[in-house]
């Protein structure tokens, strides 16, 4: 992890509120990320703190108000659409919600060869492309002709990581790709994840509400609080030992799924607000 | 379960596209085939009457009809099935001109203020509400003031009147694509806008503009019709409207001569209504069993009562329950009878307990917890079992009886809490009426009341909580709001369906922590639907685990957590992430994928 | 609260004032032909030209219009060209006989709307059947084909009302309601095949709503949950769609009007389109585009105040 992939410094996002003279609502303040090649930087955060507009905004989805955004020695802030257009096969996505990122009328073939067929692969290439993607995500080959509500949410969202790998990027941002999903098949999702990284050394920017599912996915975590990073780190220590107050609020906080370790966890809580 | 199921229906289930809906709608198709044959009718008018529409016979005038005339003659002697014919021509070819313009019009600046939005945006909603202030028929006569009697030109202007109804569905449904998460996976796939539009926007407008344009037509043709009615077009030439107008003015000798116009108009207009209705409902892609609902509901009870749950009942095993469910079964109507959701679900619950009832997504935990409380939707049916609350088995109690158990003796804590208030009203409205209703409180009694729930919850203001509206109120504080009005009427056991899912985590806590203290306070038992088992382990006392509608494990909590015995019990604990070595593999590979739906 | 009826009333001040404007300019767009209508086919070319300048045709459209909004705005709007009679004397006298079948129309059409809309999301069923046939049927005939059928049947066949003709309400408060019966009746049908339809999935969207359940689960009788939260949650959905009936009734009163001669706006606006008198067409119109943005300021006003968003901000 020597090289940065992605250099994040000082960003900053707002937002137009409406009526006029009103003053803009800032979602992110002063923003400094590094993320390396082949890593995971977690980021954490409760509602409304910003993580969500921070992985938009690498996308070229949110505005960059202030700062830069690198991305292999490349600013995206400053790119034109046609310039962030060519970025598609470098930097992907996969969101939290499988049941609207994926498009209901489109087969599933259709919408794996999106991408590819924007790139110019030819037909019969995008085809065997898509054979291997579905066999890599471990769906069934003939999955190609059917559509997406056919599919369970786990299984939408294996072709929604499918679509993000079909351009072999080089990092995917990971919107709460777990959060809508039930406990087996995020276990399942997460080691699919894994899995994908050993095997092409894809960096995530992994974006998540729980501290959990962050610390086992993740290298690194970033938490982030009201628009700020207040914390970040090596995952275990961040998510085990935090330094910063609203890090530990937010760990102490998260229920242990062992009564006898919960009642000692929600003592300690109540001693530390005490 | 072994494998990757997919099952053979789906395997099989062809891709339905609109059309291909169409086809397997057949009242939409009978519809389209009428609208054919009567446009084909009206082109091959020469070859199907030998009469001129608009020359008549003298001595033909108002024939009643008969071989001569099928459908008699006007009173200037001029055959009416020929007019009919003919006429049809004029109407629907000016129908068409004025539904062709407003389509064209209304959807490309529908596309275009929707997708971009910004100024173009803010003038198109402007004009639209400046041409839809217009009222048409006095629009249409200015216009024949100025530039006389033209017909194109009323139907451009007509087409161009109508737009504004094609332009806002468009933008409508624009705006919704725009921001659906595909179509931002689209853009991060390097489409252009113009595919966008072309991949995504189109296929999600054409169906609502094509049904939008059936019902669309019927006005233009009642509009167009109305002008000529009203004697303002070439009374020379055969139309449905002139032929009314023509009626009008022999309303007292020939009172018959309205029939057939009228009848014309009417079957044109049925056509074009369920072509519109059926394609709608094709695209809705009901399940028909609505009208089925009473005759399967006989034989699903009858085969519920026959496989009628085997094994123990928890009657036995927990004598003081205060809320006993036994043998619960409960079903939906689908395209090919009833499916089961619920197969023979048995709990209870001592006073003072917190059960929890865990379970994934679509294992019926939910419709449990409804059917407790009696407040499942309309379709859903109790194919067998009952409830007993405290003492009294609900099915023998009289429909009144049963509402009135709500409140004081079973309460209900919903998971999404701002949905979950009514936004019109503010929240003291919403939590003094049932005080007053279910307690029989006065105004002031009842607003004290609510004040002390309000303070006792931990909101730390709470005369303005009770004058706020629920736009006003954060989530959390709404939690606890709902929280509050359920605990208002001392109710004995509270259902909790997931009452902190919605919730971020530092206000889960508190919110568990506040349940906690009232459920011990007031010795209420819960029965708390939830999946996560942290919250289990924070509050329950006892839990139930639930897969594909059955209970497969009931225990201590403490018991299930060391010592869970059912596989799937198993198997869940084993997809927690605590304590589990960051980075490694959660599942073996020899364990199934998740199946389909 | 105050800034949203302020931006209300500017806005529809503004529509009223572009709405004049376009339609100004849509009849100035063939001059020639405005003073050959009122000539008569046989006027000659120099007749013609002569009569447009007196008239004024022959000044640019913008400053035509200038000279009429600013005689507009102080109520003159005009004399009539036929036989140069007041237009806003003309209108004044017409208004009644259309506001009473607009009003009689849109207060039955709600009341039987309201009454089978609800009654049919409620219980569903077989009424819900009858407003799913009513709102096909109300729109297959055009309503004045659907009059001309009632004037046939029960004012000349059965000889129950009058056919044709209007009284005064001073002058005869019954004979001004028998003469409204049939008029009313004929509109009503249309308005109420939309409205009950709309009232109908009001009440469907309403009762599937998450608040519904936990009201219901607090042990309010379903009588109380209906009248006052449903009802409530339907209410503003319900009077948009009344505003926009309110835009076809004006049409409709145009052809209402006509088959059963009634005095009104409508008939009024025939009469003069068919003689080229343009100040009262132009008056007409305007005082239609009045009338609906007044109602649609109203419909706006009572969802505002019935929105707390919108109230309170």
């Amino acid at each position: 992890m020597s090289e940065n992939l992605l250099e994040i410094n000082d960003l900053v996002t707002e937002f137009p509120m409406r009526g006029w003279g009103k003053a803009p609502f800032r979602a992110l303040q002063g923003i400094n990320l590094q993320l390396a090649k082949g890593e995971t930087l977690g980021l954490v955060g409760e509602s409304g703190s910003g993580k969500t507009t921070l992985g938009r905004a690498v996308l070229g989805l949110a505005p960059v108000t202030e700062g830069s955004i690198i991305f292999e020695g490349r600013n995206l802030a400053t790119m034109t659409r046609q310039q962030r257009r060519q970025m598609s096969d470098q930097l992907q996505v996969v969101f939290q919600d499988p049941y609207t990122s994926l498009n209901p009328a489109m087969s599933i073939e259709e919408i794996l060869a999106e991408p590819l067929r924007v790139r110019g692969t030819s037909r019969a290439d995008a085809n065997t492309r898509i054979a291997q993607l579905l066999d890599r995500v471990q769906l069934p080959a003939d999955s190609g002709q059917r559509l997406p509500r056919e599919f369970s949410g786990g299984q939408r969202q294996r072709v929604a990581i499918a679509r993000a790998l079909a351009l072999n990027p080089r990092l995917i941002v990971c919107d709460e790709p777990v959060s809508a999903l039930d406990l087996s098949t995020q276990a399942r999702i997460l080691d699919l994840f894994l899995e994908l990284q050993e095997d092409t050394g894809v960096a995530y920017l992994f974006i998540s509400h729980d501290l959990e599912v962050v610390r086992h996915i993740s290298h690194r975590v970033a938490v982030m609080y009201r628009g700020e990073i207040v914390e970040c780190g090596d995952a275990a220590q961040v998510t085990k030992n935090p330094e910063h107050p609203y890090t530990r609020r937010l760990l102490m906080a998260s229920p242990v799924p062992n009564p006898a370790e919960q009642k000692k966890r929600r003592e300690e809580r109540k001693a530390l607000s005490l | 379960m072994s494998t990757i199921s997919l099952t053979k229906a789906s395997a099989t289930m062809a891709r339905r596209g609109t059309w291909h809906r169409l086809l397997h709608a057949p009242l939409a198709l009978t519809a389209l085939i009428l609208l054919f044959l009567i446009v084909l009718a009206t082109l091959a008018a020469p070859l199907l009457t030998p009469y001129d529409p608009n020359v008549g016979i003298l001595a033909d005038a108002l024939a009643t009809p008969g071989p001569n005339h099928w459908l008699g003659a006007d009173s200037a002697g001029r055959d009416i099935f020929a007019r009919l014919l003919f006429g049809g021509r004029v109407t629907l070819g000016a129908a068409a001109l004025a539904l062709t313009v407003a389509t064209v019009v209304g959807v490309l600046t529908g596309l275009f203020a929707g997708f971009y939005g910004k100024w173009f945006d803010v003038f198109s909603e402007w004009t639209t509400s400046l041409v839809m202030a217009l009222p048409t028929i006095m629009l249409l006569l200015a216009v024949r003031a100025a530039v006389g009697n033209i017909l194109w030109i009323s139907m451009v202007v007509l087409g161009l009147h109508l737009a504004p109804g094609f332009h806002r569905l468009t933008r409508t449904i624009v705006v919704g694509v725009r921001h659906e998460l595909y179509v931002d996976a689209a853009r991060v796939s390097g489409l252009s806008d113009v595919r966008i539009v072309l991949r995504h926007v189109l296929a999600a407008v054409r169906a609502p503009i094509i049904i939008n344009a059936a019902l669309t037509a019927v006005v233009a043709i009642g509009v167009q019709s109305g002008l000529e009615f009203l004697g303002l077009a070439n009374t020379q030439i055969a139309s449905w409207g002139t032929m009314l107008n023509e009626a009008m003015v022999n309303l007292y000798v020939a009172p018959a001569l309205m029939l057939w116009p009228g009848i014309a108009l009417g079957i044109v207009n049925v056509a074009l209504i369920l072509f519109g209705n059926g394609l709608r409902d094709a695209l809705e892609d009901r399940p028909a069993a609505q009208g089925g609902k009473k005759r399967t509901t006989a034989a699903a009870l009858a085969a519920a009562a026959a496989q009628d749950s085997e094994g123990e009942r928890v009657s036995a095993l927990v004598p003081d329950a205060v809320l006993r469910v036994e043998g619960l079964r409960i079903g939906y109507p689908s395209a090919d009878g009833i499916s089961t959701v619920v197969h023979g679900v048995d709990l209870a619950v001592r006073p003072g307990e917190v059960l929890g009832l865990v379970g994934e997504s679509g294992s019926g935990k939910t419709q449990t917890a409804w059917s407790v409380l009696d407040l499942l939707p309309r379709e859903a049916m109790i194919l067998g079992g009952s409830i007993t609350i405290d003492g009294q088995d609900r099915a023998k109690l009289p429909a009144g009886r049963r509402r009135a158990l709500l409140g004081n003796t079973l309460a209900y804590i919903p998971q999404e809490p701002m949905s979950n208030l009514d936004p019109s009203f503010t929240v003291g409205q919403q939590l003094t009426l049932p005080l007053r209703h279910t307690m029989g409180m006065s105004r002031g009694e009842a607003k004290a009341k609510a004040l002390a729930l309000l303070e006792r919850v931990g909101i730390a203001d709470p005369e303005r909580t009770f004058n706020s509206y629920p736009h006003q109120i954060s989530g959390g504080m709404a939690q606890r709001v709902l929280i509050a009005g359920a605990v208002s009427c001392e109710p004995k056991v509270l259902v909790a369906d997931e009452p902190t899912t919605a919730l971020d985590v530092t206000v889960q806590a508190e919110v568990l922590d506040l349940l906690r203290s009232l459920q011990q306070e007031r010795g209420m038992a819960i029965l708390l639907v939830t999946h996560n088992f942290g919250v289990v382990a924070d509050i329950c006392d006892r839990v139930a685990v639930m897969q594909h509608g059955r209970i497969v494990e009931t225990g201590d909590v403490a018991e299930i957590f060391a010592a869970p015995q059912h596989p799937y019990t198993r198997m869940l604990l084993g997809s927690l992430l605590h304590e589990r070595e960051p980075r490694t593999r959660l599942v073996d590979s020899e364990q199934p994928l998740e199946a389909s739906v | 609260m105050i800034h949203y009826v302020a931006r209300r009333l500017g806005a529809g001040v503004l529509l009223v004032i572009t709405a004049s404007f376009v339609v100004y300019l849509l009849m100035l767009v063939n001059s020639a032909h405005i003073a050959q209508t009122l000539l008569g086919p046989d006027a000659t070319p120099d007749l013609v030209a002569r009569k447009s300048v007196e008239l004024g045709l022959d000044k640019p459209g913008i400053v035509q219009y200038w000279n009429w909004l600013s005689h507009a705005v102080r109520g003159d709007l005009g004399n009539s060209w036929n036989d140069g009679e007041s237009v806003g004397f003309l209108i004044l006298n017409r208004i009644p006989v259309t506001l009473s079948i607009a009003i009689g129309t849109i207060v039955v059409s709600v009341a039987v709307s309201l009454v089978i809309g609800m009654a049919a999301g409620v219980r569903r069923g077989v009424l819900d059947r009858i407003v799913q046939v009513i709102s096909v049927g109300g729109l297959v005939f055009p309503g004045f084909w659907l009059a001309l059928v009632l004037v046939v049947f029960i004012a000349i066949n059965l000889g129950i009302l009058p056919a044709t003709g209007y009284t005064p309400f001073t002058q005869d408060p019954a004979g001004w309601f028998l003469s409204l019966v049939l008029p009313v009746f004929s509109l009503a049908l249309g308005a109420v095949a939309g409205l009950s339809q709309q009232i109908r999935s009001a009440t469907i969207a309403t009762l599937e709503k998450d608040y519904i359940r936990t009201l219901r689960s607090r042990g309010l009788p379903e009588w109380l949950v209906l009248l006052r939260h449903v009802l409530r949650n339907a209410a503003p959905p319900t009077l948009t769609i009344v505003s926009l009936n309110f835009i076809g009734l004006m049409s409709g009163a145009v052809m209402i009007e006509q088959i059963f001669a009634l005095p009104g706006i409508g008939s009024l606006a025939v009469t003069s389109t068919t003689s080229g008198d343009i100040p009262v067409v132009m008056g007409t119109v305007i005082i239609a585009v009045i009338i609906v943005v007044l109602v649609n300021i109203a419909v706006d006003l009572v969802n505002g105040w019935l929105n707390p968003k919108v109230r309170l901000s």
